[in-house]
């Protein structure tokens, strides 16, 4: 009786949590991609990353800041030092104040974070007609089914219907709340050479992209499901042991 | 407590230390031979799973602690930084985080387990109040907690819910100024919510201690609502529940790593990983979901109270709802004088049984509704009408259902004790 009763609440509980969940945004409704990071087992893939780090770099990085993230995290997309001190150096960033008191610039390393594109947000702003472009490193993380719908995003221009009033730099997109974005289509096919063979098309790098997007949000996420998994393993082992204790001890009471 | 008898230990240093400070008699009596009704099912699981989701959090929280800062403008960077660079610190933020959620889940099940088994009932209505007391201590410590990570729900779930303290008469203001440490939330609200958030488990700790202490003073209740009345109907503490509530943890930590490695994100909102920014207010403010209820409640009040037909206003809108909130808590208190029938376990109130299912059902829906936004409808009915007659029922199982049972319900014949009880169920069970 009280199993069930248990097994009713829970339910009852979950059920509305899930619709709340799932109900949000008059936009689209996503189409839910299959990941490689995807499940209980998911992990990332090092070649995606790789070459969604590249599109990051040679497109998104010229709006959008990155500040969570630094040289050094790089490694877990499968760079050995020596290439990422060539990447780090391949910015400068400002350092300082020297002994006379100077800021100087030098070429960064490993530990500097990812130089951001603009001073500060009202410049980020003002060079963008006046839509600040948001930092990138946890906007998996900040949309509902983030991966999804970053993917969705960049692959979901559309030309706006006619009654639409769109201004001057504004675009219509499927899968932006309101629909309304003033972010220019910044993928297009055959924009980024890859070197590893894959697909020069929007597609690919939009899936590229949210998979290097997915790991700056979440890098430990590897870790954590191994963790997860042997934590769990021994708590169910652990369980069914004190299960047994249990019923022993019990024995002579039933 | 300690005052009691000594028990024997062979252990020499044991035995000094016992003589002078009796820890080892009390831990004995309280928790080794302590009589326990036999008759215990899973949800008397729930109290030790309470406690001990409130020492992982107060040990999660420590270290939390030592990496986070609390300024407006590094907060959440700090938070970033333990989620990314201080060692298994995303596993000590997990934890904390989908802690607070099955801490309160743990406790939601031992406050309705209380209100089904007629827990509250003499004597043990002060155990009820310090559980109630417990309760509001840690809808405050959550909601501050939740405060800290100055994301963009922290910031506009403080501002909602600090706002409403605006809506008492005379002193509003000026405690909502207390709050906030200024006039608008910011750096000075942040900090007291910091060093409130430090303090508050450990009152809660303290005011489990007398819960705990209470309990121990009239026993437990059991399944049946009868008291025990000898040795036949009781087992000591240790082995029998010792072994049997590590099972049912272990079990619940189950649930809780599969959140907590799995999905720790499931629980919470993305805009909490938007950094608070003052001046862009999110769509949609929706509290943590164990607030979802009362958060329902509060916005069920949408007219004010006055004199139809004139200008005249006793009770805003924003009051009404406060007071509806604050009250629905409040009548959990008075609940051990609101519900006199003589019979405790809703097993023998068929009639009492259904109206607190039904409650259990409106109580989720509540959480529905407060978790969609104020114009949503569900199959064509607007919400607001939802949340109001629910808010009704809220508040007619108490005042109107509860007493009205009290003199109509005759209730089922009781078992003669704990033991006939034990026998008859086994002996249902073997017919199948
Ligand atoms: C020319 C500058 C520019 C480039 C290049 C650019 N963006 Fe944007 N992006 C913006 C601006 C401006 C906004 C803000 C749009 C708004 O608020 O309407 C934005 C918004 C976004 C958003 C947030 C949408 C939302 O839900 O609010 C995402 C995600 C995004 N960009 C991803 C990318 C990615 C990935 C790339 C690289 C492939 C990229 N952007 C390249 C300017 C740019
Ligand atoms: C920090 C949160 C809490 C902790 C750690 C805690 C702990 C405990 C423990 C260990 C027990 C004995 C085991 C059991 O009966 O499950 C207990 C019993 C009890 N608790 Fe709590 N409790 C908490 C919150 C509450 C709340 C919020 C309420 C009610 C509003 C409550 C009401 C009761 C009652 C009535 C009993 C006696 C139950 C019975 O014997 O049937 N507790 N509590």
């Amino acid at each position: 009786m009280m199993f069930r009763l248990i097994l009713f609440v829970a339910a009852l509980t979950f059920l509305p949590l899930h619709m709340a969940r799932a109900s949000g945004g008059e936009a689209e409704p996503l189409v839910h991609q299959h990941w490689h990071f995807s499940g209980a087992f998911g992990t990332y893939d090092r070649a995606a990353l790789q070459r969604g780090y590249k599109i990051y770099r040679e497109v998104c990085a010229s709006c959008h800041s990155m500040k969570q993230l630094s040289f050094r995290n790089l490694t877990d997309l499968g760079y050995n030092e020596n290439q990422i001190k060539a990447i780090a150096g391949e910015y400068s960033v400002e350092d300082g104040p020297n002994e006379e008191g100077e800021m100087f610039e030098r070429p960064a390393r490993p530990s500097d974070s990812f130089p951001a594109p603009f001073a500060n947000d009202k410049a980020a702003a003002y060079a963008n007609g006046g839509a600040l472009p948001p930092d990138l490193s946890l906007i998996i993380k900040a949309r509902h089914h983030g991966s999804d719908y970053v993917y969705g995003l960049l692959t979901g221009y559309e030309e706006a219907p006619h009654d639409a009033h769109l201004l001057d730099g504004q675009y219509w997109n499927k899968y932006m709340p309101g629909h309304v974005i003033a972010m220019a289509p910044p993928l297009s096919d055959g924009q980024v050479a890859y070197e590893d063979g894959s697909p020069d098309t929007t597609q690919q790098y939009a899936a590229d992209v949210v998979e290097f997007l997915t790991w700056a949000g979440d890098p430990h996420m590897e870790t954590r499901k191994r963790t997860g998994l042997k934590a769990i393993m021994f708590l169910v082992v652990f369980a069914f042991v004190m299960y047994a204790v249990k019923r022993q001890i019990w024995s002579d009471v039933h | 407590m300690g005052s009691g008898e000594r028990a024997e230990f062979k252990n020499p240093v044991v035995s000094w230390i016992d003589e002078r400070l009796p820890v080892f008699s009390m831990m004995q009596q309280e928790y080794g031979v302590f009589p326990t009704p036999r008759n215990f099912n899973y949800f008397w699981n729930f109290g030790a799973i309470a406690m001990f989701m409130l020492v992982a959090m107060i040990a999660t929280g420590i270290f939390l602690a030592m990496n986070y800062t609390p300024h407006v403008d590094m907060a959440f960077d700090s938070v970033e930084r333990i989620d990314r660079d201080v060692n298994w610190g995303w596993m000590l933020r997990d934890i904390h985080m989908n802690g607070a959620s099955f801490f309160f889940i743990a406790v939601y099940v031992h406050i309705f387990r209380g209100m089904y088994y007629g827990s509250y009932k003499k004597p043990r209505e002060l155990l009820w109040i310090l559980g109630v007391v417990i309760f509001l201590l840690m809808m405050a410590t959550a909601f501050m907690g939740y405060v800290l990570p100055w994301g963009q729900m922290s910031y506009w779930g403080a501002t909602v819910i600090t706002n409403l303290f605006s809506a008492i008469p005379l002193v509003g203001d000026s405690i909502v100024t207390l709050l906030w440490g200024g006039f608008s939330i910011d750096n000075p609200t942040l900090n007291r919510f910091y060093a409130l958030h430090y303090l508050m488990p450990f009152v809660i700790f303290a005011v489990v201690f007398l819960h705990v202490w209470a309990l121990h003073i009239c026993g437990s209740n059991n399944p049946t609502g009868i008291e025990p009345k000898g040795k036949q109907d009781t087992l000591p503490f240790h082995p029998y529940y010792t072994m049997k509530d590590t099972f049912g943890l272990l079990v619940f930590l189950v649930v809780f790593c599969v959140f907590v490695f799995y999905a720790p994100d499931y629980l919470g909102h993305p805009d909490n990983y938007k950094e608070a920014n003052p001046l862009v207010t999110p769509p949609h403010i929706v509290p943590e979901w164990y607030f979802l209820p009362f958060y329902a409640i509060l916005r069920a009040i949408t007219f004010d109270v006055g004199i139809p037909g004139t200008e005249i206003v006793f009770i805003s809108a924003k009051l009404g709802g406060v007071i509806s909130m604050f009250g629905s808590i409040g009548l959990l208190l008075i609940l051990p004088w609101l519900d006199t029938h003589p019979i405790r376990s809703a097993r023998y109130r068929p009639k009492f049984r259904f109206f607190l299912i039904v409650f259990l059902v409106v109580f989720v829906m509540l959480g529905y509704i407060g978790s969609q936004p104020a114009d949503a409808t569900l199959f064509g009915a607007p919400l607001t009408l939802l949340g109001i007659l629910s808010t009704t029922y809220y508040y007619g199982f108490f005042l109107v259902i509860i007493p009205w049972l009290n003199n109509t319900e005759k209730g089922k014949d009781l078992p003669k004790s704990i033991h006939d009880a034990v026998l008859e169920d086994a002996r249902e069970a073997a017919k199948g």
